[in-house]
């Protein structure tokens, strides 16, 4: 693993709210985590433990108080606007736990979006987002908008928008958070697959204990700060 | 490549909120509208106005003695109030005579070509055996005839004899002789006809006949059988059957082709006043031409239009006012997915043009409804008038090109304001 290209390099991350005020806040407290090219890795801890506002720091949505982050080789911290947007739009692929669907528009077109964002031609577009759609075997629905669909279709969607521009990352937090466990497998599974077959890195958050167990890694937070590290099964149990 | 992609998102959100849509673009429709219609009904009356003037002699000045403006008088409580037109105290010295005429000629030979004289004799029946027209009497020199271009179809105008002698003779119309001589007019040349005048009767020979136009300008009403049409008389003829010895209240010069006709009524006019009414207590001289009433006529509808257009422009702003407002609403209920599209890759100027379009669509769209009501009512208005309607093209273009502005103006704030969310802070909205 260690011959692997580093993914994401976080070194010493702090991150506080309200900064100045009487009410000021730190969330995290100096977080060092390193990611490798294709590694699965999972973030779990009690709620309120600062997993969510972390990932929003690796997904270049949010910055940092102190510390330094490099992503892809890339350095985050000094990045401005345009260019993180050119990041989460190429490198990085978002997956929501209230999937964050475009409402009014169909399936198909929010899986077009990163692309219509990153400069892709209409025909072009169109035939990825059917290509991915076939993947997450969505294509029957792929006229439908977010309101026609179930939670788990959704998801499944999400994933497909997600993957859409091809990123070397994919973000997930509490992905399966808002599903049954059967759903949560189905989505579960596909995480697996892309990671297995295209080799994305990935990042999940979850509150499940055995769907962490399938990752290759797992991170423990706690209060701010990362407590634990150990490794996973890295398979998932076929049902 | 993604403006037609924000166009139909803009158009497929709008669908989705018809109401709110509609409400929305109320006030740019009505100020659009309120334009487009005045200015319908401003460039039609303009038009056909203008055209019906023109064809009545560009070149012709009207001469006519008016009350002096500073005439007042003192009423027993000493109130002064402006006196009100007093025909009946006319005298001798206000009128305008063959004297002056001669001095106005020989001080601009180059710039008049004729006098046109009028006499108004009034309205009376002409009757040959037992037929009988209407008809409307007027002695005329020969300076009218030319000015007004009459087309004799038979026989001949007045001879100078005529004129100076005031023979009974008459011009009468090809309607006229549709009535009497069976639309013949060489039946009619020599044939004496008897007209009755306020219950008394004249007799004139008929000697020429001219052709009668329908003017565009005059709004009769009375059907063309009994159309009372113009029975010319020599103007000595109708003078002396006036007892009028004095002179003219109103004459028109007809300048001559190449004379500047606004410089030269007022060239006139600044010359009559001086030689001729300056020791005239209650009258003096005021000219006009067609020319100067058309302009004049023009400049009124544009003071109105600009009227309008500053309460059109005060709706439109009120319009635009409200499109910002439910652009920020739009804008406030749509942060999550603001948010959505920045975590996938939405640069800031992605998102500002999205919002700048959604509102240039709402305002266009407004603009589009307002034009076309603003055509349905102005042409309907134009036909209730009875003119000929006109639709102002340059109106409609600059009204379309000004929603377009409204919506640029009052979609930049909000769409700027949706481009610099922070992204977390917009995921992160309930
Ligand atoms: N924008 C913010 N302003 C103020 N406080 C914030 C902000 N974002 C997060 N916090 C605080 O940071 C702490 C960690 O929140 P975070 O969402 O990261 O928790 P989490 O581990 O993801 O929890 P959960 O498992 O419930 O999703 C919370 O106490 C929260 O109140
Ligand atoms: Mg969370």
């Amino acid at each position: 693993m260690e011959d692997r290209k580093l993914m994401i390099d976080l070194r010493g991350i702090v991150k506080r709210f309200y900064i100045g005020q009487p009410n000021e806040l730190e969330i995290l407290h100096g977080i060092d985590l390193k990611v490798c090219d294709g590694e699965f890795v999972s973030i779990v801890g009690a709620s309120g433990s600062g997993k969510s506002t972390l990932m929003n720091i690796i997904g270049a949505l949010d910055k940092p108080t102190e510390g330094d982050y490099t992503l892809d080789g890339v350095n985050i911290i000094e990045a401005r606007d345009r260019e993180l947007s050119g990041i989460r739009n190429r490198k990085i692929g978002f997956v929501f736990q209230t999937y964050n669907l475009i409402a009014r528009t169909c399936a198909l077109k929010n899986v077009e979006l990163p692309m219509l964002y990153r400069g892709m031609g209409r025909r072009e577009r169109s035939m990825r987002a059917k290509e991915l759609m076939k993947l997450v075997e969505m294509e029957e629905r792929m006229n439908h908008t977010p309101d026609e669909l179930s939670g788990g279709q959704k998801q499944r969607v999400a994933i497909a928008r997600a993957m859409a521009n091809d990123p070397a990352i994919i973000l997930a937090d509490e992905p399966t958070g808002a599903l049954d466990s059967k759903t949560g497998r189905k989505i579960m599974d596909l995480f697996h697959r892309l990671n297995e077959e295209q080799g994305k890195t990935i990042v999940l958050i979850t509150h499940s204990p055995e769907l962490a167990q399938e990752t290759q890694r797992i991170i423990t937070v706690s209060d701010g700060s990362i407590i634990g590290e150990r490794k996973g099964d890295g398979k998932h149990a076929d049902i | 490549m993604l403006i037609f992609e924000n166009i139909s998102l803009a158009l497929s959100g709008l669908k989705s909120n018809k109401t709110r849509t509609l409400l929305t673009m109320l006030g740019i429709i009505i100020g659009i509208a309120s334009v487009i219609a005045v200015m319908t009904v401003g460039n039609s009356m303009k038009n056909s106005v203008t055209s019906s003037m023109e064809g009545m002699g560009v070149h012709n000045i009207t001469v006519g003695i008016k009350q002096k403006s500073s005439t007042r008088e003192t009423t027993e409580s000493g109130m002064t109030f402006r006196a009100g037109p007093r025909r009946q105290t006319l005298s001798k010295e206000d009128y305008i005579t063959d004297d002056m005429m001669e001095q106005i000629l020989s001080e601009y030979p180059n710039d008049i070509k004729a006098f046109s004289l009028t006499e108004s004799v009034g309205n009376g029946k002409a009757k040959y055996r037992n037929l009988s027209a209407n008809v409307t009497v007027t002695g005329v020199n020969d300076g009218y005839l030319t000015a007004n271009d009459l087309t004799i179809l038979s026989g001949r105008l007045f001879t100078e004899k005529d004129q100076k002698e005031g023979k009974k003779t008459a011009i009468v119309s090809d309607k006229f002789c549709e009535n009497i001589f069976d639309g013949n007019p060489d039946r009619a040349l020599g044939e004496q006809i008897t007209v009755v005048l306020n219950n008394k009767y004249y007799h004139y020979t008929v000697v020429g006949v001219y052709e009668y136009e329908e003017s565009a300008a005059s709004f009769d009403m009375s059907s063309s059988e009994d159309v009372a049409t113009q029975l010319y008389l020599p103007l000595k003829t109708a003078q002396e059957q006036n007892h009028n010895r004095n002179g003219f209240s109103q004459i028109t010069i007809v300048a001559s082709t190449e004379t500047d006709v606004t410089a030269f009524l007022e060239t006139v006019e600044t010359y009559m006043n001086r030689r001729f009414y300056g020791k005239n207590e209650n009258y003096e001289i005021s000219a006009f031409s067609m020319e100067s009433m058309v302009s004049s006529m023009t400049e009124m509808l544009s003071t109105i239009s600009i009227a309008i257009a500053i309460i059109a422009g005060i709706s439109l702003l009120v319009g635009g006012i409200g499109v910002m407002n439910i652009m920020l609403v739009s804008i406030t209920e749509r942060t999550r997915e603001i948010g959505t599209r920045k975590a996938l890759g939405a640069a800031n100027s992605s998102i500002r043009l999205q919002f700048i379009v959604e509102s240039v669509v709402i305002c266009l769209l407004g603009g589009v409804l307002g034009i076309l009501l603003g055509l349905a009512l102005g042409l309907f208005a134009v036909r209730v008038m009875g003119y000929e309607g006109s639709p102002s093209v340059s109106s409609i273009a600059v009204s379309a090109l000004f929603s377009t502005m409204i919506g640029v103006f009052f979609g930049y704030y909000p769409a700027n304001k949706a481009a610099k969310m922070n992204p977390i802070d917009a995921l992160r909205y309930e």
